[in-house]
């Protein structure tokens, strides 16, 4: 799918698809969106009168697993909400997704947005909330302003509001807008930000549903898993963890990025092979073979592309090849790419993108980067590679939040898997990659120079 | 300070927020506020301030947190490249280095005529458009190859 | 009760008590540099992290909550491994500038490197540079390379200052600490920020490159301004007074200290100083020895004495003036036979004397003013007069302490207040007086008469209602009389009032307390005894000869031109002082006395506790602890009893401190109210700007920098100055009793109508007259 403007062909997200299932690009409205079976699972808990823990139960059987990146099980999230509290809870969706690589809530909130409004009123009134917020990408304007206009066609149609449908249930959905920081992604981040501050991720615990937004309980969940739920309370748990693996319930949209012939969002099964999901993509650039994959997002640990070829794209699949599924995103790499000049644009992100807060990853993202770029620019050290494997480490773990761990593993990994490649540009000052057309410094040219 | 129609859309974001919570509509009316002013000059931050009823240097940290925010003045078209892995692997250098080229300056530099300012960009979660451009921040640009630039030049230079 | 287990040790802590805690409480050191016991957890520097079992990471002492069972090691591997990766990074881009670094000696980060820190850098990159901020004259930020981003300095500000003054902009390596663009640090609090920083980043202005610390000889003092008594370090070197630190005293100042109690020290080494006793004869001073000096001023009493009768002696002492000096003082007038001999300088209103059951003082320990639910605070700029009793009041309000604020001006305490009211002074009883009858009327009493007896009380306006409500509804009240309370010309029918709203409330009432010793002159005697005259009659009606202890009449009294006129007036004037001043110009006798470090003596503060301390350096040139003059001049004028050897001996002479308790009594009776007090057209509301309220601080000369002692304009609402047609921003003439000054007229929409507020205790304003009552304003 690498039509930048919609119609999309049809099943342009690939025939297993659920949540983009029918799904144009122009057929975002409300009523196209009912016309695809859209707020039939709201009306079916309000119809028979679902009980709050009924619904919980229905997803946790579901097996879904958060879309946003730690793959948690979301009907267990939802029940840690204190059902007695006095005040005002709150569902928040997290769709600032900033993470490389990642691109699927865009297309779930343009093209498909009132599943999410959906799935946010389902767990409102799964967890007894009546206040919702979507904190949007700052990056995604047009995104931010439709999802307004779906929010306001909901409202309009009883989908929203203090008496939805007529039952008594209330909840009230705003969004809301970042302005340009990935941190804000994280969690406690978002919620600091929701609150207009900088985005500083929070220690935990206290876990947002003890102590979420303004101090009060919270659930957080990706755009993704909120549009999930919809389908799952509609068709029942049980198909939906049929259609993935156990513990992997259901389908997961990956974003499939760079060398590959056809970029764009596919949703598959949990489980589907990754040789099929390369396939959907259009498989690697003509004339190119597959070096490495990074499996979930840049955050996560890079394989090499014979370690990918033989796994299946669900959360323990990968986790047992030596990655994690993260939030979907596969960045995949052919053999133009040097992997030190890969990592120095990563270990740059991360450096650029940390908070400041807390110590290890305010000090070591810029020590990370700054020895990654010495090695790409031919100043590189014999002693750099453990320093920099050692540094990794002593970020690992140590920070507030986990942007120092997606900071460090990279790092990590492209040692690990490629640390010939380091090495010859340390010693030779040269690249070791000579393809032209790729993501690599011009070879032959000693480094120091190179553009 | 600012207009009227501004202060109504920052009334208007505040109402999304419980009454004792103005602080939650900081980014939005700094967002009003920069597309009315250009940036966030020291007044500026200082009237959102006292409009949210906030600490003048907790709106100066948000507005120097959040990279879209400019605190001094850019240019009229501010065009901002992602850079990060993804679009990199799909040749969003080489469209920075036409859009360098065409421009005729360098990243967080501005045309003498103060027409165009070029940034670089983290990810915007559109990879698989690469690459891709901001325009003005608000204005998400796809597919932009050299030729695709150029046009777009052609369309602001107007 | 949670047990825990550190390094092999068991404790058991409470619900919510963290690692940290509970290795503090047995004895096991975790290195940290963010954490502060005062201030919230902000978990960023990640220097306190430990192993605890079952955790795969190291996790944070400061932030880990304790679970029943749990196991702890501070030292394994893991954890050593862990603080040394983050000692390594906190280096990195750390100067290595200890040797000309301020805070070299007393570093954390320099102390915990040689701990956790390797020997050798590994860092091989270039180091950040952060440019210098300029942040206001007391604390410097001009090392900001030297941050360390422990946020400790930002979470002072928001929590215990209570205003955010400072903030870190940018994000990751590039965040640095500021103040908003052009913006100072204005905060009375300012200077707990360079305690808090641990590193050399933010430095006192005032101290920097004038000696290393370990130099310093370190001495324990009082702090001789407020009446909270703030414990002090005093540190010196050559005799020479550097910096003042605070002594950690929960009690009273927890381990902050005032701007005020820290900076002040700079005027102890004012060119004002007095260095030898001087006379002045046929207009021109000259400097004599002290026996000379003495024996000329022991002779100019007794022929005062002896033409015009003892009461032509009037004796005035400082309320900053040690209980030593105090009780001498007044021993001195007494012996000389007049009774005249008062402490009370700012007050205007003596009507309580006589009628009170014992000693003015807060009527409970400072210490449990966070313990009450509802507070009544009357006529007080609280935040200037009392900086930590309000910090005790901001922390106290976010636990859920109700505030309540009845002040004749609406300036911010920084303080969650439930309700306020803001009326002029005149008004200011009737107001006391509604919320009073609000309580008694919500709590089904009967009215006392005294009450019944106040013209406006019967109307109850909402917020008196509102204030009532919520002072009804708590279980452990205090009601709070501020200086401007105490100095209200109808201050002790405010007293009356407040003891029977307390009375009604079963609240505990009493006075903040102005200065350091607003108790202790009490105790001391320095009140007039029968056929006496007080403070404010001495200098109505001048006397013909007045002994000054450490008081300069023009801007420590109530009335400033009427003080300085009896100055003139006068025949014979003696100043026990320690700096010149306007006693060059009135005084005939200037003996040179030693501040509060160059003396023993005690502070008896607003709660009764009795704080004694010795010299922390010698008295500068021949100057001389006032006890031991006031002792020698006793001795020459054959009074009786003068024979002390120590400061000791005085003050047990004075009182004991087992005897205080026994003399502290809030309780009037028989004060009538006046039935109707008509308002002046246009009134005066003048506070004590917090830089001017003692002769010592209004000598500090960084102090005066700040903005708090800009110099006083005349302050209305916008409704007063549009009656008057004046504008803001232009100057105006103010005339008060005989006196006139020009002043720029500002806004102030927090006054009430009809009130111009015109600072006192300042040069400025100190042809004005008294510091409440009718005023007139007109265009200049
Ligand atoms: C640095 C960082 C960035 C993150 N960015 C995102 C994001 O953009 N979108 C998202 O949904 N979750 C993101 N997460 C994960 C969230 O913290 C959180 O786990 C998630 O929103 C929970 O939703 P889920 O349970 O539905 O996955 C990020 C986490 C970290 C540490
Ligand atoms: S200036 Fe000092 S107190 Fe403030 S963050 Fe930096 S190191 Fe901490
Ligand atoms: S003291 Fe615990 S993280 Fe700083």
């Amino acid at each position: 799918m690498t039509t930048a403007h919609p119609p999309l062909p049809a099943d342009a997200y690939g025939p297993d698809a659920l949540i983009m299932k029918g799904v144009d690009g122009l057929n975002w409205r409300l009523k196209d969106y009912e016309a695809r079976g859209g707020y039939r699972a709201l009306r079916k808990v309000i119809a028979e009168k679902m009980t709050p823990d009924a619904l919980i139960a229905e997803v946790k059987k579901s097996a879904l697993r958060g879309r946003g990146g730690a793959g948690f099980p979301t009907g267990l999230k939802w029940s840690f909400m204190p059902r007695e509290f006095p005040g005002q809870k709150y569902i928040v969706c997290n769709s600032d997704e900033g993470e490389p690589g990642t691109f699927k809530d865009r297309d779930i909130l343009r093209y498909n947005p009132h599943s999410v409004i959906e799935g946010m009123v389902l767990a409102g009134y799964a967890t007894g909330t009546t206040v919702g917020y979507n904190y949007i990408h700052g990056e995604i304007w047009d995104v931010y302003q439709r999802f307004e206009e779906a929010i306001e066609e909901a409202r309009a149609a009883g989908y929203l509001g203090s008496n939805i449908l007529g039952s008594g249930v209330a909840f009230e959905l705003h969004a809301h807008h970042g302005w340009g920081a990935y941190i804000c992604g994280e969690e406690t981040a978002l919620l600091e930000s929701l609150e207009g501050k900088k985005g500083l991720p929070r220690f935990k615990p206290p876990f947002p549903a003890s102590y979420g937004l303004y101090g009060k309980p919270t659930t957080i969940n990706n755009t993704e898993t909120f549009a999930a739920v919809p389908w799952i309370v509609a068709n029942g748990a049980e198909r939906y963890l049929e259609l993935g693996r156990p513990n992997n319930g259901g389908t997961k949209i990956f974003s499939v990025s760079g060398h590959v012939e056809r970029p764009g969002n596919y949703e598959v099964r949990l489980g589907t092979p990754f040789a099929k999901l390369l396939a959907m993509a259009g498989g690697v650039r003509a004339g190119r073979t597959l070096k490495a994959v990074i499996p979930g997002g840049s955050s996560m640990p890079v394989l090499p592309g014979e370690a990918m070829m033989r796994t299946d794209m669900d959360y323990d699949s990968i986790a047992k090849a030596g990655s994690m599924l993260g939030s979907g995103a596969v960045i995949v790499m052919d053999d133009s790419t040097c992997m030190v000049k890969a990592l120095e644009r990563l270990s740059y992100f991360y450096f650029e993108e940390s908070c400041g807060q807390c110590t290890p990853c305010r000090e070591g993202t810029g020590w990370l980067y700054r020895m990654v770029h010495r090695i790409e620019t031919g100043h590189g050290r014999p002693e750099d590679l453990d320093v920099l494997v050692n540094v990794a480490d002593n970020i690992l773990g140590r920070t507030i939040c986990a942007l120092g761990d997606a900071a460090a593993l990279p790092v990590k990994s492209f040692i690990a898997h490629f640390r010939e490649e380091f090495a010859y540009h340390i010693e030779h000052k040269r690249c070791l990659v000579s393809i032209p057309g790729g993501y690599a410094t011009v070879p032959g040219v000693p480094l120091g120079e190179a553009a | 300070m600012l207009s009227r129609e501004a202060l109504d859309k920052v009334d208007r974001a505040l109402t999304k927020y419980p009454p004792d919570q103005k602080q939650s509509a900081v980014l939005a009316a700094l967002v009003i506020a920069q597309e009315e002013k250009g940036h966030l000059s020291t007044e500026v931050m200082d009237f959102v301030a006292h409009y949210l009823g906030m600490p003048p240097v907790a709106v100066y940290e948000v507005a120097t947190f959040y990279t879209m925010f400019d605190c001094t003045p850019a240019g009229a078209n501010k065009l901002c490249v992602c850079t990060n892995l993804p679009c990199a692997l799909r040749g969003s250098v080489a469209a920075l280095e036409h859009l360098k080229q065409r421009l005729g300056v360098e990243l967080n530099e501005t045309t003498p005529d103060g027409k165009f300012t070029l940034r670089e960009g983290e990810c915007f979660g559109a990879c698989g458009d690469a690459p891709v451009m901001l325009h003005n921040n608000k204005r998400m640009l796809s597919f932009m190859t050299p030729d695709r630039i150029d046009q777009l030049l052609a369309e602001l230079s107007k | 009760m949670l047990k825990i287990e550190i390094d092999g040790r068991q404790t058991e802590v409470p619900p919510g008590a963290t690692v940290m805690d509970a290795a503090t409480r047995v004895g096991v050191f975790i290195p940290y540099f963010c954490y502060h016991k005062k201030l919230s957890i902000a978990a960023n520097c990640r220097m306190c992290l430990v192993q605890v079992e079952k955790a795969p990471k190291p996790l944070p002492a400061c932030a880990t909550p304790v679970t029943d069972g749990m196991k702890v090691w501070t030292q394994s591997e893991l954890a050593r491994q862990a603080q040394r990766g983050v000692m390594e990074f906190l280096l990195i881009n750390h100067p290595l500038d200890c040797p000309i670094c301020d805070q070299g000696g007393e570093c954390r980060l320099q102390d915990l490197s040689v701990g956790y820190g390797g020997s050798a850098s590994r860092y091989r990159e270039p180091k950040r540079v952060v440019s210098e901020k300029e942040i206001g004259p007391l604390v410097s930020a001009q090392e900001m390379t030297r941050c360390i981003h422990c946020t400790r300095c930002i979470r002072f500000g928001q929590e215990i200052g209570g205003v955010m003054e400072l903030g870190m902009i940018g994000r990751g390596e590039h965040a640095e600490i500021v103040a908003f663009v052009g913006r100072t640090v204005d905060s009375e609090l300012s200077g707990n920020m360079i305690d808090i920083c641990p590193v050399g980043a933010l430095t006192s202005k005032p101290f920097r490159y004038t000696a290393r610390t370990w130099e310093l000889a370190r001495r324990k003092s009082v702090s001789p301004h407020c009446g909270l008594g703030a414990n002090l370090i005093v540190q010196a070197i050559h005799n020479r007074v550097m910096r003042v630190v605070p002594r950690e005293n929960e009690a009273l100042n927890e381990c902050w200290l005032s701007d005020k109690d820290r900076f002040s020290y700079e005027g102890l080494n004012s060119e004002e100083r007095v260095r030898r006793p001087m006379l002045k004869q046929g207009g021109e001073w000259r400097e004599v020895d002290w026996q000379v000096a003495l024996e000329h001023t022991a002779h100019a009493l007794r022929e005062t004495r002896a033409k015009h009768g003892a009461g032509a002696i009037g004796a005035l002492g400082s309320p900053h003036a040690t209980l030593e000096e105090l009780h001498l003082l007044q021993k001195l007038a007494r012996g000389l036979g007049s009774e005249s001999v008062d402490f009370r300088l700012r007050r205007c209103d003596f009507s309580a004397d006589g009628k009170r059951a014992g000693v003015p003082w807060l009527g409970m320990p400072v210490a449990e003013i966070g313990a009450l639910d509802r507070v009544l605070v009357v006529g007080s700029f609280l935040r200037k007069d009392h900086a930590l009793i309000a910090q005790r009041l901001r922390q106290a309000a976010k636990r859920g302490q109700q505030i309540n604020l009845l002040h004749v001006a609406g300036d911010d305490p920084l303080v969650r207040l439930a309700n306020r009211l803001t009326v002029a002074p005149s008004a200011l009883p009737v107001a006391l007086a509604r919320i009073a009858r609000a309580v008694i009327e919500a709590k089904g009493g009967a009215l006392p008469p005294a009450l019944a007896q106040l013209e406006a009380a019967p109307a109850v306006t909402e917020t008196a209602r509102a204030i009532a409500a919520s002072l009804a509804s708590g279980a452990r009240v205090g009601i709070f009389l501020g200086n401007a309370a105490e100095q209200h010309p109808r201050a002790a029918e405010l007293h009356a009032i407040a003891q029977e709203l307390a009375g009604a409330l079963d609240a505990r009432f009493g006075f903040l307390g102005e200065a350091a010793n607003s108790v202790g002159g009490y105790l001391a005697g320095c009140v007039p005894g029968p056929g006496g005259m007080n403070a404010g009659a001495m200098l109505a009606d001048p006397r013909k000869a007045y002994v000054l202890l450490n008081v300069e009449p023009a801007l420590d009294c109530h009335n400033a031109a009427q003080a300085l006129a009896a100055m003139h007036a006068a025949d014979m004037v003696i100043a026990l002082s320690a700096f010149g001043g306007g006693a060059l110009d009135y005084a005939d006798v200037i003996l040179p006395i030693g501040p509060f470090t160059e003396t023993s003596g005690t502070f008896v503060n607003t709660e009764g506790r009795a704080q004694s301390f010795n010299g922390v350096v010698p008295p500068l040139g021949d100057a001389r602890p006032a006890w031991k003059v006031l002792r020698v001049l006793g001795n020459m004028l054959g009074v009786e009893g003068f024979d002390f050897d120590t400061s000791e001996a005085v003050r047990d002479a004075a009182c004991r401190a087992s005897d205080v308790a026994g003399r502290l009594d809030n309780r009037v009776s028989g004060i009538a109210l006046e039935r109707r007090a008509p308002a002046p057209a246009l009134e005066r509301v003048a506070e004590v700007p917090i830089y001017s309220a003692d002769p010592l601080v209004r000598r500090a000369s960084s102090l005066q920098q700040t903005h708090d002692a800009a110099p006083p304009s005349a302050f209305m609402n916008a409704a007063t100055i549009a009656r008057l047609g004046l504008a803001a921003g232009a100057p105006v003439r103010v005339r008060q009793e005989s006196g006139t000054a020009v002043l720029e007229l500002a806004r102030d929409d927090g006054l009430a109508d009809g009130c111009v507020r015109i600072a006192a205790a300042h040069p400025a304003t100190a042809a004005l007259g008294a510091m409440f009552g009718e005023i007139r304003v007109e265009p200049a």
